[in-house]
């Protein structure tokens, strides 16, 4: 008998033009003491049948169909039921600590608001039980900050107070919407194994909503697939990763970026029987192919960026070295990475180098010639149409209200004045096919395209000066993984086949694995050592490295 | 999907269209303020009075009141005035007058506010600085105050003939200059957060000119906000105007404005000739009200916020 049962559970989202079905008859039973990992990409309602669960739908939406039993009580029966339950016997973490707890409250008031809620305790009783409860999630010296606001927390803490509020009443089931999303990597392992823990400690029912597949096979017992709306695929993780035997399952585990090998293209399942067709690339027959000749396209060093803090407080003082004395080479044609954590300094090196910051010390060098000290604006066009970069979030770095054809024909009009309106008519068209968007693509708005065809329109974009060296700022990781294998599949063909240089900055390992020839490990604005990526991921010299790579969420860890 | 997507299509495809048709209060104030602009600019073809010919006026029918009443004649629909002038062709002049000096004013603090709102925003610094606290010290004049400033200088520097032509484009000034803080103080809050958007990098990265991407780039992206106050603002022009021609600063009474009018009324209002207030006045409630209906269903849609 499993403790949670949802049967043909439906959400309906009425909307102007048409209905949409978040959830259509989900059947999923969770059992006490088993993480069950919800996973599905964006849009597949994972999150929606977390939430209706728990009735948390938003309007428009409603629950159309279908029964939650907790235990034996069908709580949907009757509303007064979820509200008892709400924060009682279900406990919630949301993806973002920072917007989840209150931060005008003391956690231990809103701790012990909570609990005295929903437990007929006294204060006193109350705050013990707070205490407890935090030195349980592994807070240090609780009774101290037991006292502190919110803010005085780092993230990972922040996420730690929010599992001791949902843990307060000592609910039987847990419900945790991407936990660790807006981590980083050391402290993504840091609560999944607190997750893990207390699931063994309390006799917990979990269900882990992630679109992460690492951090599936790491802790998830069982594992649901969804894909708009619809249960793929259910059954013991091991199984579902290794032996998938739906086609949306296949293509969606082949799509994740191993972490303990190179492979040379990621196989989309969908598109197999295109493979074996010649496709070379439409704009190479525009393109002013240049020889690679074994030398270093860009040399930085002593590199340095500190941004003060404003005009009035006295500088120096508060400045924070962003980058401190960062020095290495980019050799032609090759794919380099710079990996780290968030705030590593790694975008205001991209944005250094494509000179939209100056660096406060250290020069760079493209091509043998100091970009950072030109003044002169013809002089920095030439290298402008040379260094182009693509950006992380596909939704801010497109104009909403030009065309696709004028965002496209900007950068070849401003480099290239003369241009006949056939010929870039024909560029443009050539551009778009190069990053498998069609023809028509050209007379839309970037808002009727989903974020890996934007994606396609940015690198577009970028290819129409003719790049020496691309500069992508974590160019898939607002993707999801099945996009984000075609994009880098993409970014592959175009660098084989146009020579291009690529420095390729992410957080995600396995990624840049699969993307880099050599990679830099950046920390705290420091290079904490270069290598080429094999050696890296087999040998690491540094400490942080090692750490790094010991911490990454490995889909592999399955097999073992 | 082969079909074409005109530009028609994406309109009635839009939530704007959608919210347009389904707010009552959004089509009742269109309709009227169509009603208005039209009758307001069309006013030579509509009316078979015109006011401002000596040769047509009789002071025999002056202080007509309304047709519906006892002593009124059917000619003349809202009654006349001191003048014989009739009260509705006058009205519908004047608010010709109003909405000129209105539209024209508004206009003029828009290209103002948003020129220095966006230029600020976008090089920051110094340049910044000085245009935020100049906005500053000129939102602590009383726009009124401003304008009455503004009016008196020009008296000062313009001569006695010349006033009368002057009048309406002293008037425009007047009410300009005293409205643009608002539109620099949200085009450059606006231009703030669309110039740390990637699509602003990117053009950098391409090597557009500043220039370019300001009003190429930034200016479309931050429209929505400043149309909104536009429109409001639009609404405290007509009603400033009509203020400003009320105490007697506006319009000379040779081509009166609404506010004008009212003015004039008001000295036969104790006499018992309300019409020739009350009308000019009930006319612009309903134009400046018109115009905030609309303007308030502009800023709940266009605002994502506030959606649902």
């Amino acid at each position: 008998m499993s403790f949670l049962k949802i049967k043909n559970l439906s959400v309906d989202y009425p909307m102007r033009k048409e209905t949409v079905y978040a959830a259509k008859n989900v059947n999923i039973e969770v059992n006490k003491g088993e993480i069950l990992g919800l996973v599905g990409e964006s849009g597949s309602g994972k999150s929606t049948v977390g939430n209706a669960i728990i009735n948390l739908i938003d309007e428009p939406g409603k629950v159309s169909s279908g029964s939650v039993i907790l235990g034996d009580l069908n709580i949907h029966e009757d509303r007064n039921n979820i509200i008892k339950y709400r924060g009682k016997k279900i406990g919630l973490i949301f993806q973002d600590p920072q917007t989840s707890l209150n931060p005008i409250l003391t956690i231990g008031e809103q701790l012990i608001e909570t609990i005295q809620t929903h437990l007929n305790l006294t204060k006193d009783e109350a705050k013990n039980k707070s205490i407890d409860l935090l030195k349980e999630v592994g807070i240090k010296d609780a009774e101290i900050r037991f006292n502190n606001y919110p803010h005085q927390f780092s993230g990972g803490m922040r996420q730690r107070v929010v599992i001791s509020l949902a843990l307060c009443c000592e609910p039987e089931l847990l419900i945790a919407d991407e936990p660790t999303t807006a981590l980083d990597v050391s402290i993504q392992s840091q609560i999944l194994d607190l997750i893990k823990k207390l699931t063994k400690e309390r006799n917990l029912a979990v269900i882990l909503i992630t679109h992460d597949m690492g951090v599936i096979a790491e802790t998830a017992n069982r594992v649901a697939v969804m894909k708009s709306g619809q249960l793929v695929e259910i059954g013991v993780t091991k199984e579902i990763l290794t032996k998938p035997k739906k086609n949306y399952t296949k293509s969606l585990v082949s799509s994740v970026p191993p972490t303990n090998k190179k492979i040379s293209r990621f196989v989309i399942v969908d598109k197999q029987n295109k493979k074996n067709q010649e496709n070379n690339i439409k704009i190479l027959n525009r393109w002013d192919k240049k020889e690679i000749i074994k030398q270093d396209l860009v040399q930085i060093k002593n590199l340095g960026k500190s941004f003060d803090d404003n005009f009035f407080t006295e500088s120096s003082k508060n400045s924070v070295m962003a980058v401190d004395d960062v020095s290495f080479k980019i050799k032609e044609g090759e794919s380099f990475g710079l990996v780290g954590e968030s705030g590593s300094g790694k975008s205001t090196i991209a944005k250094m180098i494509v000179n939209l910051f100056k660096p406060s010390s250290g020069d760079i060098f493209f091509d043998n010639i100091c970009i950072t000290k030109i003044n002169n604006k013809s002089e920095m066009m030439k290298f402008r149409k040379q260094i182009q970069m693509i950006f992380q979030d596909p939704y801010s770095s497109l104009n909403g209200r030009l065309k696709v054809r004028d965002i496209i024909s900007e950068p070849i009009k401003l480099h290239n004045p003369v241009i006949s309106n056939i010929d870039l008519d024909g560029y443009i068209f050539d551009l778009l096919e190069s990053v498998e968007l069609s023809q028509k693509s050209a007379d839309r708005y970037p808002h009727e395209f989903s974020g890996g065809q934007r994606q396609r329109i940015s690198i577009a974009r970028a290819l129409a000066t003719q790049p020496r060296l691309l500069v992508c700022d974590e160019p898939t990781s607002a993707l999801d993984v099945s996009i984000q294998a075609q994009i880098l599949n993409l970014l592959k063909d175009l660098q084989e086949q146009l020579n291009l240089t690529i420095l390729f900055i992410s957080h995600d390992l396995p990624v840049v694995r699969q993307m880099c020839d050599r990679i830099g490990v950046l920390k705290d604005g420091k290079l904490c050592e270069v290598s080429n990526t094999e050696e890296l991921f087999l040998k690491p010299q540094h400490e942080y490295t090692k750490k790094l790579l010991h911490l990454m969420p490995k889909i592999e860890s399955i097999y073992n | 999907m082969d079909k074409i997507i005109t530009s028609w299509d994406r309109i009635k495809d839009s939530d704007i269209y959608h919210s347009f048709i389904k707010s009552p209060t959004a089509i009742v104030s269109s309709v009227i303020l169509f009603i208005i602009f039209f009758c307001s600019f069309f006013v030579e073809f509509i009316t078979p009075y015109n006011p401002f010919d000596p040769s047509s006026l009789s002071l025999m029918e002056a202080f007509t009141p309304p047709s519906w009443t006892e002593d009124g004649l059917s000619k003349f629909i809202l009654g006349t005035d001191g003048q014989g002038r009739d009260m509705l062709s006058t009205i519908l002049y004047g608010s010709r007058i109003s909405l000129i000096v209105g539209f024209s004013a508004i206009i003029f603090s828009l290209i103002l506010g948003v020129g220095l709102g966006l230029t600020a925003g976008y090089f920051g610094g110094k340049y910044e600085m000085i245009v935020m606290r100049l906005t500053d010290v000129q939102l602590t004049v009383p726009s009124i105050l401003m304008a009455l400033l503004v009016d008196g200088i020009a008296r000062g520097l313009i001569s006695r003939e010349m006033h009368d032509e002057m009048a309406i484009y002293v008037l425009i000034f007047a009410i300009g200059i005293s409205e643009w803080p608002q539109f620099a103080r949200v085009s450059r809050a606006a231009t703030l957060v669309e110039k740390n958007k990637d699509y602003v990098s990117a053009s950098t990265i391409i090597g557009v000119s500043n220039l370019v991407i300001m009003f190429k780039h930034i200016l479309p992206n931050i429209l929505r906000p400043v149309l909104v106050i536009g429109t409001i603002g639009l609404a405290l022009a007509i009603i400033a105007e009509s203020t400003l021609s009320f105490l007697g600063v506006g319009v000379p009474p040779t081509t009166p404005s609404l506010g004008t009018l009212i003015r004039l009324g008001n000295d036969f209002l104790f006499s018992g000739e309300w019409w020739i207030t009350f009308f000019p006045a009930i006319f612009l409630v309903i134009l400046a009200f018109s115009i905030n209906l609309l303007g308030d269903w502009m800023r709940d849609t266009l605002n994502p916020r506030l959606k649902k």
